[in-house]
């Protein structure tokens, strides 16, 4: 027989080809990128803009509304600190929201799987009406159509007792006053003391259940110290802190602190979409977990609570918290539709607001950008970790 | 023989009127336990406050008559639907045809058009699938531009910035996802390559558009793309957003695709490259036909994002489905009834999104052959 092996010929090579291929799709991409961010360049300077972060430092001639955590000054703060005041407010109704509709969420999901029929089916409908029609469209309806008009002007506000007072500027609640700097320190420290005690705790219960098969009501325990420890430590640091009631001025109130009617129509709107995507989770991962881990729960002699928490609950939460954090991610991102009801958030506030004032666009596009890929990435990150870790539990 | 020792049992005596029919039915799913007698009383409550009132108020007052808001304003306690009415053709077509109802018959017959040649793609056994796609993706974009754009075969021009309404959001979405998804599947194709350069591209790729918001991208589409182009080159407002939302979606298809492309057997790799087909020969008559059948359910979901997402381009002024509700309820003749917009614009998404997840989730039933588990 001829040998019949020939030498292929260079161009047939697959690791010839695909290192061409590689160099060519690099150079196409490097040409892509590089001849967009000249042409962006060149058409900012024809406009008398010259990209930089010089305006950044300088004071921004607009007001900013709402600033928790800042003080925002007219005339003195800068560019820097309105993109500081974007961010925490994205963060401060990402918080909130993620809280509200973790609770609402589990809520309805469980409901959802309720023996009683009616109640499943409200839940189901409530499922289904939220996570089918857009949210922009919920947020608009919720700020333009319920909250603005039905709340009563600042002179017939709602109130409760006379520490909490509702109308269509928002809610007015007490805020706090530090009188002793010591003292507020004594309480985080008492608290993060109280938090590391739990932990520690839940650890030795767990060794010890696992020894004795004897439980400890952590629960209860943990409960009891996180109401406990903060109040002991309000009075023992001698009452660090006062609070500061809002009151009625001649139009409007003075004191307290103000949550604006936009961030309270948001937070609603993406608690109550979320939620509902949530409570699909839940089902899901409640329904993951098969009928015979119950049944063998219950012959090996376990009550029905002691069931859910012991066998039911910890595999049902692998499957639930994966969709659950991306949903986080999908709520933190939403917020920036607060744009269509002028809640300061970042979108709002730096790529709207900001970028109409400098015309500084390839900047602030890059770093409001650049604030979402980060929370993104991290998310992403954290759930490949998680992922990681449950894996090595399942069989 | 012996017929007198033949037992006969006695007919079955029915079962206790209590475990059956209505009663039966209610004992089991609403009364069952104290717990369960409590949760009904509360659903009822919940019901008998929401839906009475709320059938009172949008049907049984309801205003339907007329053509301004007189027959409204002489009765509060009830819906304004009039306002609907005479707006309709405005908040489903837009500006131009809201005000040239003669001319109506362009965007309906472009929709007529397009059922008439998705339908048969859904019917199992027909034959001609092929024409009827290349009908569908190649020749139907232009007939339908022409048609509602207007300009050739004679007809008045329709601005795209008078386009708005249902149709631009379908406008939008469709488009979205016919141009998201040839990119979708290079996309994933590329995040599962064995050459790393091409790997790292389109994750990168796919992570940037999937960790930003849309808003974000639409803001960049609508200020910056004209940035990225000589000055010479120019979009208008709808060709932006649609540009922004294609390349948005084109992340979400091809994660969707992946996950087909994940769930196929390894041996069907194998199996192709032990026939020597090529690279792109594989794929195109061995995997992608799975895949891609695989992975419809997934790509229905993220169009359900999609379209519901589009009414995102009211915040940079195009005037869609929610923005064309807004701004009629906004207008001065109809000014105080946004209820009656918003609610009639979330009606019509409803049903959309609603129809398409039902749509998904039978289809995910049908192509579950069982071999997952």
């Amino acid at each position: 027989m001829a040998e019949h092996h020939t030498k292929i010929p260079w161009h047939r090579n697959p690791k010839v080809r695909s290192i061409f291929f590689q160099v060519a799709l690099l150079a196409a991409t490097v040409w892509v990128a590089a001849t967009i961010l000249g042409n962006t360049v060149e058409n900012l300077e024809e406009r008398g803009i010259r990209t930089g972060l010089g305006f950044m430092g300088g004071a921004a001639p607009f007001n900013v509304g709402f600033s928790p955590f800042i003080e925002y000054k007219l005339g003195e703060s800068t560019y820097t600190d309105v993109f500081i005041i974007g961010v925490l407010n994205t963060m401060l109704v990402s918080v909130l929201g993620i809280v509200a509709a973790t609770v609402l969420g589990f809520f309805i999901g469980v409901l959802r799987l309720s023996p009683n029929w009616l109640m499943a089916k409200i839940a189901s409908a409530y499922i289904e009406i939220f996570r089918n029609v857009p949210l922009l469209l919920q947020i608009m309806f919720w700020n333009f159509a319920v909250f603005l008009p039905i709340l009563p002007a600042p002179r017939q506000s709602w109130g409760l007792g006379a520490t909490a007072f509702l109308n269509n500027r928002g809610l007015y609640l007490p805020s706090p006053i530090v009188e002793s700097a010591a003292g507020v320190w004594l309480m985080v420290a008492a608290i993060a003391a109280t938090i590391v005690g739990i932990i520690i705790l839940r650890r030795w219960a767990h060794r010890r259940q696992n020894r004795t098969g004897q439980p400890f009501p952590v629960l209860r325990v943990a409960l009891a110290a996180v109401v406990v420890v903060p109040v002991l430590a309000y009075f023992a640091g001698g009452q660090p802190f006062t609070l500061d009631f809002p009151f009625l001025d001649t139009f409007n109130f003075e004191g307290g602190m103000r949550i604006p009617t936009p961030l309270f129509a948001l937070w609603f709107a993406l608690t109550t979409y979320t939620a509902s995507f949530i409570a699909e989770a839940v089902r899901g991962g409640i329904l993951s977990v098969s009928h015979g881990q119950t049944e063998a729960a219950y012959a090996l002699g376990l009550n029905r609570k002691r069931t859910l928490d012991l066998v039911i609950i910890p595999q049902a939460m692998r499957v639930i918290i994966p969709p659950t954090i991306s949903q986080y991610l999908n709520l933190t991102k939403n917020s920036s539709l607060a744009v269509a009801i002028a809640y300061e958030e970042l979108v709002n506030l730096w790529a709207g607001i900001a970028l109409n004032q400098t015309g500084q666009a390839l900047i602030i596009i890059a770093m409001t950008i650049a604030v979402y890929e980060t929370l993104s990435l991290g998310t992403s990150a954290f759930l490949n970790w998680y992922n990681a870790r449950r894996q090595l539990v399942e069989r | 023989m012996n017929a007198a020792f033949t037992h006969k049992p006695a007919p079955d005596r029915p079962p206790p009127r209590i475990s059956v029919g209505a009663v039966g039915w209610m004992r089991d799913n609403l009364f069952s336990s104290w717990m369960n007698t409590a949760l009904t009383i509360v659903a009822v409550y919940i019901l008998i406050t929401l839906i009475p009132p709320f059938v009172q108020w949008a049907l049984l007052d309801a205003n339907w008559g007329g053509r301004d808001r007189s027959i409204c304003d002489a009765n509060k306690d009830g819906a304004c639907w009039t306002f609907i009415k005479v707006r309709f053709l405005q908040i489903m077509f837009g500006l131009y045809y809201g005000a040239n109802p003669d001319q109506v018959w362009r965007p309906v017959l472009a929709f007529a058009l397009l059922i008439a040649l998705a339908i048969p793609l859904f019917v199992e056994s027909f034959p001609y699938k092929r024409y009827v796609s290349i009908g569908l993706l190649v020749v139907f974009p232009f007939v339908g531009y022409g048609l509602i754009h207007g300009q050739w075969f004679g007809l008045p021009v329709a601005e795209t910035s008078q386009w708005g309404g249902f149709m631009l959001t379908f406008v939008l979405a469709s488009v979205g996802i016919v141009c998201a998804l040839p990119i979708g599947i290079l996309l994933a194709l590329g995040r599962r390559s064995n050459m790393p350069l091409v790997r790292t591209l389109s994750v990168s790729y796919i992570e940037f558009w999937r960790g930003t918001p849309l808003i974000t991208i639409l803001f960049m589409a609508s200020v910056m793309l004209p940035l990225f182009f000589p000055a010479e080159v120019d979009f208008d407002k709808v060709a932006r957003a649609m540009i922004g939302i294609a390349l948005f979606q084109s992340a979400y298809t091809a994660e969707a695709i992946r996950g087909g492309l994940q769930a196929m057997p390894r041996g069907q790799f194998e199996g192709a490259d032990a026939m020597g087909l090529k690279y792109w020969q594989s794929m195109r008559l061995i995997i992608l036909p799975q895949a891609l059948k695989i992975s419809i359910p997934g790509i229905v979901n993220s169009f359900i994002e999609l379209f519901k997402d589009t009414s995102l381009v009211a915040i940079i002024g195009l005037l869609d489905l929610l923005n064309m509700a807004q701004t009629a309820s906004r207008s001065i003749e109809w000014k105080g009834y946004d209820i009656e917009a918003y609610l009639f614009a979330a009606l019509l998404f409803w049903i959309c999104c609603y129809g398409m997840s039902r749509y998904s989730q039978a289809l995910e039933r049908k192509l579950d052959t069982g071999h997952k588990h």
